[in-house]
């Protein structure tokens, strides 16, 4: 009982913590861009200028935005609006996909993103703590030149592997689709043919995140590995005459732990590097509405979607802490003491 | 000093690292002067594929050497594509009835002679449409001839009658020396798809971005090192309003951070250095996690305290008994945020934010302007590969380097 109540303080005050993180991530989401010299309705207005306007004319155009976007109004009241707006999941209607929802939208290409990303991270994760741990107890082969190739790999950026990838299979082997989320004849249904493209359509921009998340993974748990190998519990251990296969497993769930801190530290990095990769696949994810909005400067689009992989983070990095918080014995024993 | 310096080079990783590093750096200041001219010059029409390229006029009045090598088949394998085969095969199959493995297909020689024997424009094509009976039937004339190798006559225009001269008979035994001809220009690169030479444009986008990476190094390694400095070495309130704010953008990714403010920063303003500047300015969480942690531990060493009993001051007792104590930790995470900084450019270009100027090419910006074009779906390998290998390779070198030293500074580290 007195466990319970301890490991509720615990992730109360994660929780806590998350949501004073959001406040503060919506609040420069919507605070940076109004910080910029120069006003967004400019940039925005700016389609609906054409050069032979007189003064006035521009002025019209201008204050309509400006009325449109509430930006006459004062920032405290622009902010609170903007907030509650983005509680009911309003974000407005998208300039260049007009009359479509931005919340419409966003939902559907988070969808994507979520079961791409979610995955390959974790196979990723799991594929480099394997290699470490292995290349940390085997040497030989593994550390020598399976590991330092991972490592090399995991150095090229997201969007290259992903067109080191299409490249390899799409263009010149033919066996992948160059792109897109499924067949361009296809309409998303329960049909078997649709999964079957759906599957097809995945297996580049999935392993091109899986490769690259390998190495970094890896040689964090091998230099772990390495130092709990050589922790005086380990030859203790071995007085005692515990068996081998006992022993590397308490050095394995060890080792293991820094690495759960080390995947929270660097998700964002990673979520934000494969997002740009998604491009290169038009895979219709986060990143790909991204793009598009960009390019049409559709600026509540933008907007909408920094703050929504920005929740993203934040939720992985809290779901990732929680877990850590359930394995880590330390932890478990503190909230015990309590 | 030189003792470290001197541990540090024994270490190999550092050292394949430094080696890497070194030579990506050397290309980027050494070529521009071997090869001088304006990196984003457009010398071709279009986006050629890797060679030399030898000016065709020139080769005519070159001096000729005869050689007597057997040609025909390497020019046919040159001449005659996969696809003109594939259909050729397939001709032959459904109109003539010849089973598939009767076709001499490796041999084009063969092939062609085989060709000539069998196809026959008036036997009966059943579902081909017009333009594809036309195109047999332009492949077949094209056939007829290819194996003829009589002597190619060279003629020129008499100006006042308008008759043509012959002025020059080129047989197919007769060749020239690369080295004879003047005009030449070696592409090693190929262009891009602006008419740029790509490696020239390559070593100067590769200049560029590590400019602009120790920019975003140094700037998120002086927010860092102070606000690690104050935080560690102050505690108290200071630490926790700092570390607060630490944690926050620790979470918050940066990578958001930079598109929304590389948007809000007007077009024409954001140059290489503005986005430097930017990505700096965003991405010193780490460095300042890492300084403080070391100056905490710092903080209670005698020799410190017996600085502050002897009265110095605060700035002083930084420079002169902490400072050289974290030396090392603040190199080697310069050292990241080099790298970091160079790949964050990099995404920020593919997005359409990166700086947004013709003038100069960054490597983001390189990768930028093949993916507009298509290179990757147009099999233009050359425009992007090279691109790609070269951001792999400067983080790869600094991480390699960071492991290095990180190895020589914490010896627990060591195997």
């Amino acid at each position: 009982m007195t466990l319970l109540k301890g490991y509720k303080k615990y992730y109360l005050q994660k929780i806590g913590w998350y949501l004073i993180t959001l406040v503060v991530a919506v609040f420069l989401n919507f605070m940076l861009p109004r910080l910029m010299p120069g006003n967004p309705v400019d940039a925005i207005a700016q389609g609906s200028i054409s050069p032979g306007m007189d003064a006035t004319a521009v002025k019209k155009v201008l204050d309509d935005y400006s009325a449109r976007f509430g930006l006459d109004q004062p920032l405290y009241v622009q902010f609170f609006t903007f907030v509650k707006n983005a509680l009911r999941g309003d974000f407005g209607i998208s300039f260049s996909n007009y009359p479509r929802e931005i919340s419409d939208i966003i939902a559907s290409s988070m969808g994507w993103t979520i079961c791409l990303q979610l995955p390959a991270i974790l196979v990723g994760w799991i594929l480099g703590n394997l290699l470490g741990a292995v290349a940390a107890y085997m040497k030989g082969v593994f550390d020598k030149a399976i590991l330092p190739a991972f490592l090399f790999i995991g150095n090229i950026p997201a969007f290259g592997m992903a067109t080191v990838l299409l490249l390899i299979f799409a263009i010149y082997l033919k066996v992948a689709p160059v792109g897109g989320g499924y067949g361009y004849e296809l309409i998303p249904n329960m049909s078997w043919e649709f999964f079957q493209s759906l599957f097809v359509h995945y297996q580049l921009p999935f392993w091109s995140i899986v490769l690259i998340t390998i190495g970094g993974q890896a040689i964090g748990m091998r230099s772990m590995s390495i130092y709990e190998l050589n922790a005086d519990y380990v030859k203790y251990s071995r007085f005692l005459g515990i068996k081998d296969r006992k022993i590397v497993g308490y050095v394995f769930r060890n080792a293991m732990l820094p690495q759960v801190t080390g995947l929270a530290l660097s998700l964002g990095t990673m979520i934000g590097g494969n997002i740009v990769a998604e491009t290169i696949f038009n895979y219709p994810g986060i990143g790909s509405t991204m793009l598009s909005a960009i390019s049409n400067r559709d600026y509540p689009l933008i907007s909408a979607s920094t703050l929504m992989i920005t929740i993203m983070v934040l939720i992985a990095n809290l779901a990732v802490e929680i877990i850590y918080g359930l394995i880590d014995p330390r932890i478990k024993a503190a909230q015990q003491d309590s | 000093m030189k003792n470290q310096l001197k541990q540090v080079f024994h270490s190999p990783r550092f050292v394949i690292g430094f080696v890497i590093f070194v030579f990506m750096l050397g290309m980027a200041v050494l070529y521009p002067l071997l090869v001088p001219g304006d990196p984003l010059e457009m010398v071709a029409s279009s986006s050629y594929p890797p060679g030399t390229y030898i000016s065709l006029a020139d080769t005519l009045e070159s001096k000729q050497y005869g050689l007597d090598l057997d040609i025909t088949a390497t020019r046919l394998n040159k001449l005659i594509s996969q696809e003109d085969k594939d259909a050729m095969v397939l001709w032959l199959t459904k109109y003539r009835g010849i089973a598939e493995e009767d076709i001499p297909v490796e041999d084009s020689v063969e092939m062609v002679h085989f060709w000539n024997e069998h196809y026959d424009p008036e036997v009966e094509q059943k579902g081909l449409t017009n333009a594809k009976r036309q195109y047999y039937r332009r492949l077949a004339s094209r056939m007829a001839t290819i194996l003829e190798t009589k002597d190619i006559i060279i003629a020129t225009k008499n100006p006042e009658t308008g008759a043509l001269e012959e002025s020059n008979t080129i047989s197919f035994n007769t060749y020239t020396n690369v080295k004879d001809i003047a005009s030449r220009r070696n592409f090693v690169l190929g262009t891009d798809n602006f008419g740029r030479d790509v490696l020239k444009e390559l070593t100067h986008a590769v200049g560029t971005s590590l400019k602009m990476g120790l920019l975003a190094g140094v700037i998120a390694t002086l927010i860092g090192l102070t606000l690690g400095l104050l935080s560690g070495y102050l505690g108290g309130l200071v630490d926790d309003i700092i570390m607060f704010v630490t944690n926050l953008f620790t979470v918050i990714p940066s990578f958001v951070l930079i598109i929304l403010i590389s948007f809000s920063v007007s077009q024409s303003a954001r140059g290489v250095m503005l986005v430097g500047v930017i990505i700096g300015l965003t991405s010193w969480t780490w460095t300042t996690r890492s300084v403080r942690s070391q100056v905490i531990s710092l903080r209670n060493r005698d020799h410190v305290n017996l600085s502050k009993l002897s009265g110095h001051s605060l700035p002083r007792i930084i420079v002169q008994d902490i400072l050289p104590y974290i030396a090392s930790y603040v190199v080697m995470a310069l050292i990241l945020q080099i790298s970091s900084a160079i790949l964050a450019e990099a995404q920020l270009s593919m997005l359409g934010l990166g700086p947004s100027t013709t003038k100069v090419a960054t490597l983001g910006l390189m990768m930028n302007w093949a993916m507009t074009a298509q290179a990757p779906l147009a099999g233009r390998w050359w425009a992007f590969l090279p691109i790609i290998l070269s951001i792999a390779l400067i983080t790869f070198s600094l991480n390699l380097m960071n492991t290095g030293l990180d190895q020589v500074f914490n010896p627990q580290l060591r195997d």
